[in-house]
């Protein structure tokens, strides 16, 4: 806001030329600018990417094999826990919440969010929730001896999370550190709301607004109704591990059950969190990879919002195997079959936005095309697992594991690669390398295809899933060694991408203010952008504001 | 050139996908190969002879696959299945279809302007969206979800859970971190308990019903039903009836702790004459063989006594129930098979064949663990 | 490559985003944040809120609610809260006449009846304790009511503070009444959902939750 451009100016009026490492790490760890908490939140979760990854190629090392040996048991739990929770809460939050912060002002005309204090507040929490988080590692001796991370799964059912189960201080650590990184997205989506709706620049009206901000809103609400439900099942576990409550010990009437019910209440609206902004990117550059402006907008707004609500009712389709009885599984198919409409709307509009457009394959484009060929599998094994009978074979499998990572590494995953390809020129000043870009996009894809596709076969072989080791003759085993295979291909392609930052921030061709040729306000100021984003405050005449500009004879204004 | 290269990997891709789910769907033949990659039995990397096992195979034991069902809530599963994967894959073949046009064409479009300096200087025609368009694949996959919801709910009612056929056989299931307790009735009240391996009457329904005494896991033999959790404090019911004799393999299938991996459940179906004797078997108190008595002493004067039960030497409740060890093909709930060498090393130290197991290795020293297991293996 | 920052064309030539969004609606952002606040806030009652309810009547064993919950206190305790609403919404109404006087002045009454609901819940909580022997750790209820009735409490607290921040601010004459009246009365929306958030907690622990427990599982 002002007084940080004022403050942050002020202690640079004099001075010229380039900073100390020392005055720039102040500069940053300092700032309230969203542009840079942005960048921040961006690059800690991919630092948190590679480290879940690497937890991830450890338990695939271990899979490869029936009945290896390379790993012991609590370890490889550990593992899964440590890999599931740092790439939902430490990755595709604080990622996507980054490019949020990166990207709302700058799309709606403000100069910052609404509260940046609060809004630098919050990503010190996320820091801090995932450096408690991993200091389990060393923290969490408690009474039991050896300390170690939590190892009660990602979502951490009752009553294994007890004292009598879960010895030592490891779960207090999960608690603790998903508690304060969640405070941090809370507060983050009230400043999302608060910038959406009252920082709009002159003309910007709500339906004129870019898909993102549509997308970033509705998550942001997501946020507000589900983290605060997680975050109070937490603390009702807290109190049972450290005083003694029963909230969830069957020993005293407490239920099991209720904590699965709070945890996917929040549980569910997360996974859409985790794929709505993604949504989002996707919407802003198919569109301008394919020349074309995004068919059915206000349909897609509608879906957007649908998606929303719909989310909120479908959580039980993660509880189809403990006995709910047939009229709550019913209900909870029904509702889950349902958000297959608006997702299959978006899906259907995004094709008929490249529908003939003009397209042009740059690797930004590349990676929301294998996006959308990504989802729609990763969406019908969805469906698939939504309906009863056989989520009761698939639940707790394989297949699981292989339908959400198409969703959330087909989807989540590319969507962020695909948006670091396209912002990165806007944010640094310089593109990033096209030959490595394809080099990274294919081998990300096919190391994906051959890691996740066979999961869903052994899945239906009747392999479940947290299992640090399998019997030899179910045959499991190639299927897993396949896909144990494909880790070192997508590592080679997550090189390629690391590579070419560090090569593009030195070297990378000058981007200029608006490299792709877009139409979004972003791309109407210089990259990078000045702290104060705007010289002046734009103004906005439709929902692409610089296609108004570009093309003042045919302007999409004539066609509101 | 490279937008050609991306044209063909996403065909590539699509038919890939297609021929894969079209390979899960088809049964039998295509399974089998499948499973038969790997023999059965092969596990030399394995330490000692875990897996390794000097049971004769039972064909089609390894066989978990949730389409080879022999029960039939499996086969509806099945066939629901084969319905829904229909469904799926049509609409994955039409989308995906879809997608590949529209790349096609728009990299024509593309490379036209690249020749064409008058056409690159214009946009495409911009469309903005199609109001009958727009409802149409709107209310496309209404239809679709109203079928999807329609036959999933008949699903459910047929299976249904928790009503068993009538004149079903109810065993107890309740479920220990990382074993698993059977118990049966028998003809006069009284309660059969075992441990591990089930036994279940070819032909006739079983009904189970679940419980947990820690923490939640769940019952998986694909080839019989679909999972249901065991949960502390809440009763779960679930039923099957097996068509064919034999061995149907499953295991834990809820998260349970270290060892979870190592909750192995095996079903023996037995024609109705060989399930009554095993059971009257199972009914009958431990068989005393004086020749042994010295490791029975030894097991009476450990802690054995407190975690196992053994009729007529100790009722101890936290482990597997021993009386009948011995008619059991494995130990350590169904993770290593029983012959002498590992049950001796199991009470050695429990640890090494199964680690963070929830049994103590209580150092006997070698006379007594000899004692100790010859008198267990008499245990029939 | 970063344009250097023009104050002088900057301010001179256009407003400010402060300035354009105080054109638009004055502190609507604050409006729109505190309002989001309390969204959020409520889906943590609702949390507990839900689970008291599951929990009702499946205590067996231990004190129940019907034995040690009395009415006559806590109906006290929930006038203070309530009336400390009409009193702090009188004192944003002197603000907004003007009267930092009338400002104070209601602001210590409210501040005083939440003083009053907090310690009348300590005293409360006492006598459980230590005459009925109810603590979190005896059965559901236990559990439940103090988890319930101390988080809201916390909250409480949490108001409080922020009510007392202000008279105190008040007091230094850091309030001016023209520049701050929406921004103190944003403030008391909070103050109004504690007490609103109480409403519900009264119905379910003294009204709905007072029944024998045990038997009806
Ligand atoms: C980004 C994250 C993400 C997304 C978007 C989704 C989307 C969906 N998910 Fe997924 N899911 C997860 C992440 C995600 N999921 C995770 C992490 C888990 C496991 C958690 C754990 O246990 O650890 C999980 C688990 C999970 C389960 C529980 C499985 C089990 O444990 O037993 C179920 C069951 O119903 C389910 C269903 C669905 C459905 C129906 C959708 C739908 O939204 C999909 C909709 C999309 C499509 C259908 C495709 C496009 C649509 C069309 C082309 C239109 C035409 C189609 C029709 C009319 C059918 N998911
Ligand atoms: C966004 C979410 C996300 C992402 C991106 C991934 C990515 C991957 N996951 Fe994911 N996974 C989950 C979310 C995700 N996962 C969740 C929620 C669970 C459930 C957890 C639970 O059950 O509790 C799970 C569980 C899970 C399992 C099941 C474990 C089990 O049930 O036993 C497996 C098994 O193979 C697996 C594998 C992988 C692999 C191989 C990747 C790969 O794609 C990773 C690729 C990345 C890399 C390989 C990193 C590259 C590293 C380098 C290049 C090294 C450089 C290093 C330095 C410079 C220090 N994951
Ligand atoms: C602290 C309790 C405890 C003590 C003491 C104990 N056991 Fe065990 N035992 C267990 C548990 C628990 C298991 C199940 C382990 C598993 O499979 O995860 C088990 C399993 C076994 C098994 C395998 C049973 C099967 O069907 O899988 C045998 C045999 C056995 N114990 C023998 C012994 C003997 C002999 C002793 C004494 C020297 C002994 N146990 C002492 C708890 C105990
Ligand atoms: Cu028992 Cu998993
Ligand atoms: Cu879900």
């Amino acid at each position: 806001m002002n007084t940080s451009i004022a403050a942050n100016e002020g202690a640079h009026a004099g001075g010229e030329g380039p900073l100390s490492f020392w005055e720039s790490a102040m500069r940053w760890t300092l700032s309230v600018d969203h542009k840079k908490l942005g960048i921040m939140y961006i690059c800690a979760g991919m630092v948190f990417f590679l480290i879940g990854g690497l937890e991830a190629a450890l338990m695939r090392l271990q899979l490869a094999r029936a009945n290896a040996g390379i790993i012991d048991p609590e370890t490889f739990n550990q593992l899964f826990t440590m890999h599931g929770t740092t790439m939902v809460f430490l990755v595709g939050m604080p990622v996507l919440l980054g490019f949020g912060n990166f990207l709302i002002p700058l799309m709606v005309g403000a100069r910052d969010m609404a509260f940046p204090r609060l809004n630098a507040f919050g990503f010190w929490l996320f820091i801090f929730g995932g450096l408690l988080l991993y200091f389990s590692y060393i923290g969490s001796e408690g009474l039991y001896g050896a300390p170690g991370a939590p190892d009660v799964g990602w979502f951490a059912y009752a009553p294994l999370t007890s004292r009598t189960f879960s010895r030592g201080n490891s779960t207090d650590y999960w608690i603790l550190g998903i508690m304060v990184s969640g405070f941090g997205s809370m507060t983050t989506a009230i400043n999302f709301i608060a910038t959406v709706l009252c920082m709009r620049c002159p003309g910007m009206k709500l339906m004129r607004m870019p898909m993102i901000a549509w997308m970033m809103l509705v998550v942001a609400a997501l946020v507000l109704v589900a983290v605060p439900v997680l975050t109070a099942a937490q603390v009702m576990l807290l109190l049972d591990r450290s005083l003694g409550a029963h909230f969830f010990d069957p020993q005293t009437q407490g239920s099991a059950v209720l904590w699965q019910h709070l945890f996917w209440f929040f549980g569910h609206p997360e996974v859409y969190i985790l794929v709505l902004p993604a949504f989002g990117f996707v919407s802003e550059i198919l569109p301008v990879f394919s020349r074309k402006a995004i068919f059915g907008y206000s349909l897609m707004v509608a879906a957007t919002v649908g998606i929303g609500f719909i989310a909120l009712g479908v959580w039980a389709h993660h509880m189809f195997v403990v006995g709910m009885g047939p009229v709550l599984d019913s209900f909870f198919a029904a509702s889950t079959f349902l958000i297959s409409v608006p997702t299959g709307i978006k899906i259907f509009n995004w094709l008929g936005t490249m529908w003939g457009g003009r397209l042009r394959f740059a690797t930004p484009m590349l990676f929301v095309t294998g996006f959308v060929a990504m989802f729609i599998i990763g969406g019908l094994t969805g469906i698939m697992l939504a309906t009863v009978p056989m989520d009761w074979q698939l639940s707790d499998s394989y297949f699981v594991v292989g339908h959400f990572h198409y969703v959330l590494f087909g989807g989540t995953v590319f969507g962020i690669f695909a948006a670091i390809f396209y912002w990165f020129p806007k944010a640094t000043g310089r593109m990033l390398n096209e030959h490595l870009g394809k080099w990274c996009f294919w081998l990300l894809f096919i190391g994906f295809t051959m890691t996740f596709m066979p999961m869903h076969i052994s899945g239906i072989l009747g392999m479940p899933r947290r299992i640090y080791t399998y019997e030899a003759d179910r045959g499991f085993e190639i299927w897993n060694l396949i896909s144990s295979i494909g880790v070192p291909v997508q590592m080679a392609g997550v090189l390629c991408f690391l590579w070419n930052v560090v090569k593009s921030l030195r070297n990378g061709a000058i981007a200029g203010d608006d490299p792709w040729d877009a139409w979004t306000l972003e791309w109407s100021t210089s990259s990078p952008p000045p702290e104060w984003n705007f010289d002046r405050i734009p103004t906005c005449t439709s929902a692409r504001p610089l296609w108004d500009k570009k093309h003042p004879e045919d302007p999409d204004a004539h066609y509101e | 050139m490279r937008t050609h290269l991306i044209q063909k990997f996403f065909a590539l891709v699509i038919a890939a996908s297609v021929l894969c789910f079209l390979a899960l769907a088809a049964p039998k033949t295509v399974m089998a190969t499948a499973v038969d990659v790997v023999p059965v039995n092969e596990s030399s990397r394995a330490p000692l002879e875990i897996c390794n096992t000097s049971v004769p195979p039972i064909s089609g034991a390894g066989v978990t696959s949730i389409f080879e069902p022999n029960s039939p809530p499996a086969r509806e599963i099945r066939n629901l299945s084969y319905l829904v994967f229909g469904i799926c894959i049509a609409i994955f073949v039409v989308v995906q279809g879809f997608l590949v046009v529209a790349i096609v064409r728009g990299v024509k479009a593309a490379r036209a302007a690249a020749r064409d300096p008058v056409l690159a200087a214009r946009e495409p025609v911009q469309v903005y969206g199609s109001v009958p368009i727009e409802v149409a694949w709107t209310v496309v996959p209404v239809i679709i979800v109203f079928v999807l919801t329609m036959v999933t709910i008949r699903t459910i009612r047929d299976i249904d859970t928790k009503q068993p056929p009538a004149g079903a056989l109810e065993i107890g299931v309740i479920g220990h971190q990382w074993w698993w307790e059977f118990r049966y009735q028998a003809a006069d009240g009284s309660t059969i308990v075992t441990a591990n391996e089930l036994h279940v009457p070819v032909g006739r329904a079983v009904a189970l019903r679940l419980n947990s005494a820690d923490v939640i896991h769940s019952f998986w033999v694909p080839r019989l039903a679909g999972k249901m959790d065991l949960i502390p404090g809440h009763t779960n019911m679930m039923w099957f009836v097996a068509e064919k004799p034999g061995l149907y393999l499953g295991q834990c299938a809820e998260y349970c702790g270290a060892q979870h991996a190592h909750m192995l459940l095996r079903v023996n179906a037995d024609e109705t004459p060989a399930f009554d004797q095993w059971l009257a078997a199972q009914a009958a108190p431990a068989i005393e063989n004086p020749a042994v008595a010295h490791g029975r002493a030894v097991f009476s004067q450990y802690a054995c006594l407190n975690c196992h039960a053994i009729t007529g030497t100790s009722d101890g409740l936290f482990g597997p129930n021993l009386t009948h060890l011995a008619s059991r093909a494995t130990i350590g709930s169904g993770s290593i098979p029983l012959t002498r060498a590992n049950l001796r090393q199991w009470i050695d130290d429990p640890n090494s064949l199964k680690p963070a197991c929830n049994m103590p290795s209580l150092k006997l020293n070698s006379t007594e663990l000899d004692a100790v297991t010859d008198y267990l293996m008499t245990l029939q | 490559m970063q344009r250097k920052f023009d104050p002088i064309m900057s301010s001179a030539t256009m407003p400010t985003t402060t300035q354009l969004t105080t054109l638009r609606a004055p502190l609507q952002r604050a409006k729109v944040g505190m309002a989001s606040l309390i969204f959020m806030e409520s889906a943590f009652f609702a949390a507990f809120l839900v689970t008291y309810l599951y929990y009702i009547g499946k205590s067996p064993n231990g004190p129940q609610p019907i034995d040690c919950l009395e009415l006559g206190p806590v109906l006290v305790n929930s006038v203070c809260l309530i009336a400390s609403s009409f009193t702090v919404m009188l004192a944003v109404k002197s603000l907004a006449r003007g009267s930092i006087s009338g400002f104070r002045a209601w602001m210590l009454v409210t501040v005083l009846l939440g003083l009053e609901f907090l310690v009348g819940t300590g005293i409360e909580w006492r006598s459980l304790m230590i005459d009925k022997g109810l603590t979190i750790q005896s059965n559901a209820f236990g559990t439940n009511y103090y988890a319930l009735v101390g988080f809201h409490a916390f909250h409480v607290t949490l108001g409080l503070l922020m009510l007392m921040g202000t008279l105190v601010l008040s007091l230094f004459g850091c309030i001016n009444p023209r520049r701050d009246h929406v921004r103190v009365d944003i403030l008391t929306w909070y103050w109004h959902f504690v007490d609103v958030v109480w409403i519900f907690v009264f119905m379910l622990v003294y009204v709905i939750g007072r029944v024998p427990q045990g038997g009806a599982l």
